[in-house]
This record gives C-alpha cells, structure tokens and sequence, in this order.
C-alpha cells in the first residue's frame, strides 16, 4: 500500500463523513417540511386540504428547484406523455371565438371559485396572444402569430393539443398548468385554444 | 363625508384623467395615488384603532397588551417588528408579530384562540382586532432597518424550512410561490411581479406591508398577503399565523434584511 493511496483513501473517508450529514440534514428538512405543509393547510371552499399532496412530478420538481437530473426528467416526460388522451375523433381544431373567451378568462379552482363556475384558460395572464389585447403577462412566451409561424397541418394541431393537455410532456418541470391532464379543461376547450392558437382566422395570427 | 369617500371620490376621478392617457402604467398611477394622499394614509386609521386596541384591558383576565414581549422585551413596540419572525424561548417555537400576538392575547387577556384564529382578517362589514393590532406594531418600526436574525438553531431551520415552502410545487395548476415570484421582469396581465429570490425586489415587497389596499378599502397584514398568493395558486387555505406561513415570513423577511422598514404603506 503506498503512502499516496493511503492519503486518498483518508480523503475520501473524510470527505464522506463531511458530506452524509449534510445530505441527511437536508433530506431531514425535505420531510419535516412536508410533514408542516401536510398540517398547516385546510380545507377552504372548493380547495381541499389534500390539494397539498405533490404527485411525482410536483415532487421531483420541488425537490430538484426545476433541474432535476436528465435521467429522471425524460424517464417522468415519458410517463406524462403517454398519459395524455387523445381525441378519439382525431380532430383537434375546435372554435378560435370561444377559444379567444377562454384565454381572457382567468377563472377556475382557487377557493373563491364556485365547483359550477366553468374554468377558464388562463391563458393572457401569461402569455400575448392576440394583438389587440394589450393587457398580457409575460411569464410565458409570446404566442403572436404562433399559428403563422407554426403552420396548422395535422401534426402541428397535435403538437399545439399535447402542450395544452400536459405541458410538462415535453419539458417537467415548466410553468405551465397541464390542462388535460389535472383535468382544468375539457377536451372540447383543449381543441377551442388549438383554434385560438392555429386557425388563421383567429386574431392570434392576424 | 368621511376620509375613505373623500379618497375613493378623489381616487375616481383621477382615473377618469388616467383613462384618456392609456399610457400611464399601473405603478405610475400608485406612484399618483401616493402623491395625492402624501399627508395621510388611510392606514393610520387602522393604526391608531390598533393602539387603542393595545393600551385598552380587554379580556376575561381585563388586561391591556402593554407588558407583551415582542422580542425586545415586555412592553418594548419600537423596532420589534424589524426583528421579527425571532425565536421566543417562552413558547419555545419561532415567532411572527401574528402568531407571537395570539400568545400574548392568550397569556395575557385569556383570550381565546381559536375565535381569532377563525376570522382573522378584516371584511367591509367588520374589522379585526389582531389586524389593526398588527398595524400600529408594525407602525412603530417604520424607517428601522430590518435585521431578521437566523443564529438560533430553530431560526435557522425556520428560513431553511421557508424557502422549501416558496419552492413547493402542488395543487391543481403545479403553482409555488417561485412560478411567479423567482424570475424578474415578469407581470401577470398588467401587474408586475417582484422576483422574491433577488434582494433588492424581495425587500421593496416586504417592507410595504402591511397597506391600505385602495381596491377593497382595508388595511391589510402580510398573514392576509400570504393567504391571498396561496389563493390564486390554488392551494388550500393556510391556517392563520401557521408554523407554514411564519417558516415562510421567516425566508421572506430575512429576504429583506438590510432595507429600512417602510410599512404600513399603500397599494391599489
């Protein structure tokens, strides 16, 4: 054994005993801070206290502040992917005028709302669409003329149908509700904001 | 009249002005309001309703909140706030100015609770006594720099358990409180948001509360700022004065440590 294989193994050993007790400080914190929120919620109105519980992807995300590692990430993409449900009638373009109404609307699920109070998109709270509504958000993309820019083939009106079911399809840990998938919209709104999006009468692409 | 009319009369008709000019942004017409009410503050309203409320025995045990220990020592207002959420070796547990208040509302005037607890803020119909209380206590640090301490171990843990809550992703739309507050330059239709991860946006946000909110004519408490975010993402309520929100004022106010505390202020 020579002295500086003996020096390495000595480093490595401590370096061990430096590290485990952070990452078990951390894990420590990680469930003690779930144990708090599990506690510290309740049940108001149409939201429920059990809203708190994280499913795996609200999980991974939280745990990782957005980055978790590649490995997990596509491995959870994947499972979100094929959860998606298609349309059965293959069709994914609904109405862009009721789609435009569900984009204005910022409604839906906080414990003001009512259960019979439809949801709505959300959708200009983050993201310009038409360009005659100048009060947008901007956590999202710009999506002004997305429609000329992307071309409304069949494979782009399923592409634009996935993202809006489930956002997190594509990319885990984004912003963006997943509309299908956590069942905020119905299959018919899905394809009303496909129209919004990709019809070239909407004024998204004027 | 009363001053909340003369306000809201004052407050329409500079709309009506703003509307021709569509240009003016949101925060430059808050920036107007301030202006126009420089020489008082709706807020002070609720400020000295508060320290009526503190001076006032009141109680099954008749007794005023005037020997409460904020931190500083029994009876000690001045500067409490900026110390605070701190570490109370009494109850063993960190503190906010709400939950530490509930304490002394308890230990002191045998008040109970749960009662506060359940209808704890303001409605137009009926103040609230552990808001305005939270008011004038936060008033007597306005210009104090904050200086929110995480040396106790249980400090510590608090912020650390805080900032996990701030990154804690849940609910029907997968919102925490860093979807919207954790990149700069964003807004939400028209209203910007501060990225509560940077110190310069995290500290403006925190030293201006609580305020009088001109759009629903009360004053209201960071408890009630807490409660609201937590409402537009779509959680569940959060219990008032909650260990949960005070690890979260915890990470917040140490955010803003270093800025000279400038509540109670005023917002739209």
């Amino acid at each position: 054994m020579n002295a500086k294989w003996m020096i390495g193994t000595a480093l490595t050993a401590s370096l061990a005993t430096l590290v485990l007790p952070v990452q078990a400080v951390e894990s420590k914190l990680d469930a003690k801070t779930i144990e708090i929120v599990k506690r510290d919620f309740q049940d108001k109105g149409i939201a429920k206290a059990d809203r708190v519980n994280q499913d795996a992807l609200q999980a991974l995300c939280s745990k990782y502040g957005n980055k978790p590692p590649l490995e997990l990430k596509h491995k959870i993409e994947k499972q979100q992917q094929a959860a998606i449900k298609w349309p059965a009638d293959d069709k994914y373009m609904g109405d862009w005028k009721a789609g435009e109404k569900l984009a204005q609307s910022g409604r839906g699920m906080t414990w003001s709302d009512k259960a019979e109070d439809p949801a709505g998109g959300n959708c200009y709270n983050c993201h310009q669409l038409s360009a005659k509504e100048i009060a947008y958000g901007t956590i999202g993309p710009s999506l002004l003329h997305f429609g000329v820019k992307q071309g409304n083939d069949l494979d782009s009106q399923r592409y634009v149908y996935g993202r809006l079911y489930n956002a997190k399809a594509d990319n885990a840990c984004n912003n963006m509700p997943r509309f299908g998938h956590m069942k905020i919209l119905t299959e018919a709104q899905i394809k009303d904001l496909v129209a919004l999006l990709l019809d070239p009468e909407s004024p998204v692409n004027k | 009249m009363n001053t909340k009319i003369i306000l809201l009369l004052a407050l329409a008709a500079n709309g009506a002005a703003i509307a021709a000019e569509t240009e003016v942004s949101d925060s430059d017409r808050i920036a107007q309001y301030r202006e126009m009410i420089s020489d008082g503050n709706p807020a002070d309203f609720d400020e000295m309703r508060g320290e009526e409320l503190w001076k006032t025995a009141a109680g099954p045990k008749m007794a005023t909140l005037e020997k409460c220990d904020l931190g500083k020592g029994a009876g000690v207002v001045k500067g409490a706030y900026a110390e605070l959420p701190r570490f109370f070796k009494d109850t063993g547990r960190v503190q906010d100015l709400e939950s530490r208040l509930l304490t002394c509302m308890s230990t002191l005037q045998g008040l109970n609770t749960e009662e506060i607890t359940a209808q704890p803020f303001a409605t137009e119909k009926k103040p609230s006594d552990i808001s305005s209380l939270t008011t004038y206590v936060t008033g007597q640090s306005k210009g104090i720099k904050m200086a929110v301490s995480v040396k106790h171990p249980k400090e510590k843990e608090a912020y650390e358990i805080g900032r996990r809550i701030f990154n804690y992703r849940a609910g029907p739309y997968d919102f925490a409180c860093s979807t919207c507050h954790g990149a700069s330059n964003q807004r939400i239709r028209m209203q910007d948001l501060p990225n509560l991860k940077v110190q310069k946006d995290a500290q403006g946000a925190y030293i201006s509360w609580p305020a009088y909110r001109v759009s629903q004519g009360l004053t209201r408490s960071f408890q009630w700022r807490l409660n609201d975010c937590f409402r537009q993402q779509r959680f569940p309520e959060p219990k008032f004065a909650s260990e949960a929100t005070v690890d979260l004022t915890m990470y917040l106010a140490v955010s803003a440590n270093g800025a000279a505390f400038a509540g109670p202020g005023l917002k739209r």
